[in-house]
């Protein structure tokens, strides 16, 4: 890493912008062909030949097919047309129309276009806009239901994607978010203090947790050499049994009379409050989690410490010679993504489960994470909208599933379908017959990071 | 933490030709906290009485009687063979000599030993041995396969953090193929034909279309975790029929099976087990005998210089990751035609991880990923046996033991492992 690469856009040096050699993302159109389509005459900076009036609009269409939305859209129809096949396949009034065939094929279109149909209008009704509600509060209902499911996923996607952005791979998300809800729940329910201060001191001390369970990782990553893949696996396992025990003994976190591996409901005081009222469950963590995206983005393009993070994950080797203390680095980078974690495993523990939890409270968000981060293309601002799109999945899935009956786990497979064909353009391209990108192309070929190499 | 010791080479091309010894302290430094740590638990929580070990069951031709040991002085014992480990370790590092894997492999039997010792002292149960030994590479086996895959992919210069992916597809495929034709041989060839269509798609997307490996191999694991869930809820859950497979029965081997102790452990198998034997010295011959195998090698350390010479690097990279699929696909039948007979959700639980870590544990070699997948075997099998003898440990620490014991390892014995110098990169010709 030297310092003229520092300045580039965010997008183009995340280690995971090394999805393919096509994959440069958005900014790396507008880098050539920032100005507007059809931009004529002397001075334009762009090396695409200059565009008469009448092809502009064909000229403008091309560019944006070519661009990484034509991609992302085109990712997206592949992946739920996909979803749709598995929906079809399954359902058995297809099944039923499709012994016919022959006979009357159009029952078999129709036996799927209504099973493939509702689930989706059901996902949508589930994630968006419920139109059969009476009123427009309660149609906006499902709309903060997806944006509470997202707000654990945007810190703990936060966290994992500014590791992957110093080149390390923090799959310990499950881990960092038990360990965050063990202490913010012990003070949250175990303590007294004054309103204010005891949801401060609470949050508090779930990200320090996060942030030092992740610094384990960190130093042993730094200081001996353990790969931090291994470590943040083995860390996740010991912190769930850590936290059964937890749970399990009398006196620590089982709730007082209790025999079920759970813990009491938090205080009123250590609440998060709602934002719109007791109607919508959209609560204080969603602001927090905003916060943390500025913050994030603020760490890595404005701060000395996200240029040693960034240029660490470009190369350590350049960095040391740079006179960037990598160790140190490491093990910072670490307590930061940890202490991201947390704060999901917080938000989990203070606002949106706050009757006692048992060790199931990461929901599987720790891994969820590293999807969202991946898809979000490791940017702060990336990771909200990846993390706003699972979370409207993730609300929809159950509201599908307990509607139509179709198992919440399709939403899986189109999610991971859609991260799939991102990461490759090509693919995408040549099913829609998108024109390739510019002629800017004949790049040379970065080589890909082993940053992640496990 | 390092040391470097330059010693003159003993077959010296030229007078320059010097070899550079990479001597690490680390392995005896943990050598050390391990046993002050177990010297410090025997010090502080004495136990009284004997700790009982039984080696045979009934029907065995050989019966060596059950052994009543006094539990602490085995253990003392035992800290005093790990004491004397640790000085020889130093020793060895400071004659610039590596440590050998049998000191550490002996280090970690001993270590358990004055753990079992301790832990079983005053019980008036006893430790069954056997059972031990034979849980434990009974939980090891697609821990192993999943491990041989990931080294072979990896050689091959392909990350494979898909080998859960791989485990979880051959399980489910093994349980519906061995339900619908009713043979445990067809659900195993289905496993392997699942596992490497879940590699094809990992070679289609790393390296024809050159994206992250990493990335793909995660989604790769959602993706999988996703269809097979979806179709055990949607189809395998209202026909029954077709989740219900029959097991491999155990097989005895006649003289083999006859040896005391290690024989009804290792020998009265199923025939998966068998294979598991002989994949682990089969794919340690292909990768470092054969042709093929400097193929691979070549190709995952330097692809440039391979190609130059005339070796078609993806055409290797696509064989290599193809039979690592069929390898890690016959690990997850394991789950569904030997352990039991039909598929959950997710049963495969994370396994496909710990295969990951036995990879990098083991240095990316065969056997030595095999013997750490064995270690992890053998953590999460005493669990089980200590809640018998009733050891003053609550079992969630137990069950942590594997994890730990991992942590400590790579933190202190693997230290700064090196993978395949092209592992992750894919390769672009130019």
């Amino acid at each position: 890493m030297n310092a003229p690469d520092a300045g580039r856009d965010p997008h183009t040096d995340s280690p995971t912008s090394g999805l393919s050699r096509a994959a440069e993302s958005v900014p790396v159109a507008d880098e050539g062909t920032g100005a507007p389509a059809g931009a004529e005459g002397p001075g334009t900076t762009t090396t695409v030949p200059p565009v008469g009036r009448d092809d502009r609009w064909a000229e403008a269409f091309r560019r944006i097919a070519s661009g990484s939305w034509g991609v992302s859209v085109g990712a997206v129809v592949l992946a739920v047309l996909a979803g749709s096949i598995m929906i079809a396949a399954t359902d058995e009034a297809v099944q039923e129309a499709a012994g016919y065939f022959f006979a009357r094929p159009t029952d078999m279109l129709g036996a799927i276009g209504a099973a493939v149909g509702n689930a989706y209008a059901a996902l949508f009704r589930g994630a968006v806009w419920d139109f059969r509600a009476d009123s427009f509060a309660l149609a906006i209902r499902p709309l903060t239901t997806s944006l509470n499911y997202a707000t654990p996923l945007i810190g703990a996607g936060l966290g994992v994607a500014l590791a992957f952005r110093a080149g390390l791979f923090n799959i310990g998300g499950q881990g960092q978010i038990l360990i965050a809800a063990a202490a913010a729940g012990w003070v949250g329910f175990g303590l007294d203090l004054p309103v204010v201060l005891h949801l401060v001191v609470a949050v508090a001390a779930g990200v320090a947790a996060g942030a030092l369970w992740a610094g384990i990782a960190g130093l042993l990553r730094a200081y001996t050499g353990a790969h931090e893949v291994i470590v943040t696996i083995m860390l996740n396992y010991i912190a769930f049994y850590l936290l059964s025990w937890l749970l399990a003994t009398p006196g620590l976190l089982q709730a007082p009379g209790s025999a079920n591996p759970k813990t009491a409901p938090m205080k009123d005081t250590a609440v998060m409050p709602d934002l719109l009222g007791a109607r919508y469950n959209l609560h204080l963590g969603f602001l927090l989690a905003l916060a943390a995206v500025v913050l994030v983005w603020w760490i890595l393009q404005r701060s000395r410490a996200g240029f040693m993070f960034r240029a660490v994950g470009e190369n350590p080797h350049a960095a040391r010679v740079a006179g960037i203390d990598v160790q140190r680095t490491t093990v910072s980078v670490m307590l930061v993504a940890g202490g991201l974690v947390g704060l999901a495993g917080t938000t989990q523990v203070l606002g949106t489960v706050t009757t006692g939890f048992g060790s199931d409270i990461d929901a599987g968000i720790g891994f969820d994470a590293i999807t969202v981060a991946l898809l979000g293309r490791s940017s702060p601002f990336g990771v909200l909208a990846a993390a706003i799109l699972f979370g409207a999945f993730k609300a929809g899935g159950s509201v599908m599933q307990a509607a139509e009956g179709v198992p919440i786990e399709i939403v899986l497979v189109v999610q991971s379908l859609i991260v799939l064909f991102i990461a490759a353009p090509p693919l995408v391209r040549a099913v829609f017959r998108l024109p390739q990108p510019g002629p800017r192309r004949p790049r040379a070929p970065r080589r890909d990071r082993k940053a992640v190499s496990a | 933490m390092t040391a470097l010791a330059t010693t003159p080479s003993p077959a010296p091309a030229t007078d320059e030709v010097r070899t550079v010894a990479v001597v690490s302290r680390k392995a005896p430094i943990a050598f050390a906290v391990v046993t002050a740590l177990l010297a410090l638990l025997l010090a502080l929580q004495g136990r009284e009485g004997n700790t009982n070990f039984r080696f045979s069951a009934e029907g065995d031709l050989v019966r060596i009687p059950d052994m009543a040991v006094p539990g602490m002085p085995l253990a003392w014992v035992s800290v005093v063979v790990l004491a004397v480990l640790t000085a020889v370790a130093f020793w060895l590092v400071r004659a610039a000599r590596r440590i050998p894997t049998w000191l550490t492999l002996i280090f970690v039997l001993v270590a358990f030993v004055a753990f079992l010792a301790w832990a079983g002292a005053g019980s008036d149960r006893d430790f069954p041995v056997v059972r031990l030994i034979g849980g434990a590479v009974l939980l090891a086996v697609p821990i192993v396969f999943g491990a041989l895959g990931g080294v072979i992919g990896e050689r091959a210069g392909v990350v494979n953090i898909a080998i859960e992916a791989q485990l979880l597809a051959g399980a489910f495929s093994a349980a519906v193929a061995g339900s619908v034709t009713g043979s445990p041989w067809v659900g195993l060839v289905a496993a392997v034909v699942a596992g490497v269509l879940v590699a094809l798609v990992l070679g289609l997307f790393t390296i024809t279309h050159k994206v992250n490996q990493v990335i793909v191999g995660v989604v790769l694991n959602v993706l999988v975790l996703g269809i097979t869930s979806f179709l055990y809820s949607q189809v395998l859950v209202p026909n029954a029929q077709l989740n219900e497979t029959t097991r491999f029965s155990r097989i005895s081997i006649p003289l083999l099976s006859d040896i005391p102790v290690v024989g009804p452990a290792l020998f009265e198998q199923t025939i998966v087990v068998y294979l598991m034997y002989l994949t682990v010295p089969a794919v340690w011959f292909a990768l470092y005998r054969t042709r093929w195998g400097l193929r691979v090698r070549a190709v995952g350390e330097h692809p440039k210089a391979a190609d130059t010479v005339g070796i078609k690097v993806e055409r290797t990279r696509y064989r290599a990751l193809m039979i690592a699929g069929a390898v890690a696909g016959l690990g997850g039948a394991f789950y569904t035609v030997v352990s039991v007979s039909s598929f959950g959700k997710n049963m495969t639980a994370g396994a496909g991880f710990i295969a990951l870590a036995a990879v990098i544990f083991g240095k990316w070699d065969p056997v030595r990923a095999a013997l750490a997948a064995l270690l992890f075997g053998f953590a999460s099998n005493l669990e089980g046996a200590l809640s018998v003898v009733g050891a003053p440990v609550p079992s969630q620490f137990m069950l942590m033991l594997p994890y730990v014991v991992t942590l400590l390892a790579v933190a202190g014995l693997v230290g700064r492992s090196r993978a395949p110098a092209a592992d992750g990169e894919p390769y672009v010709k130019e």
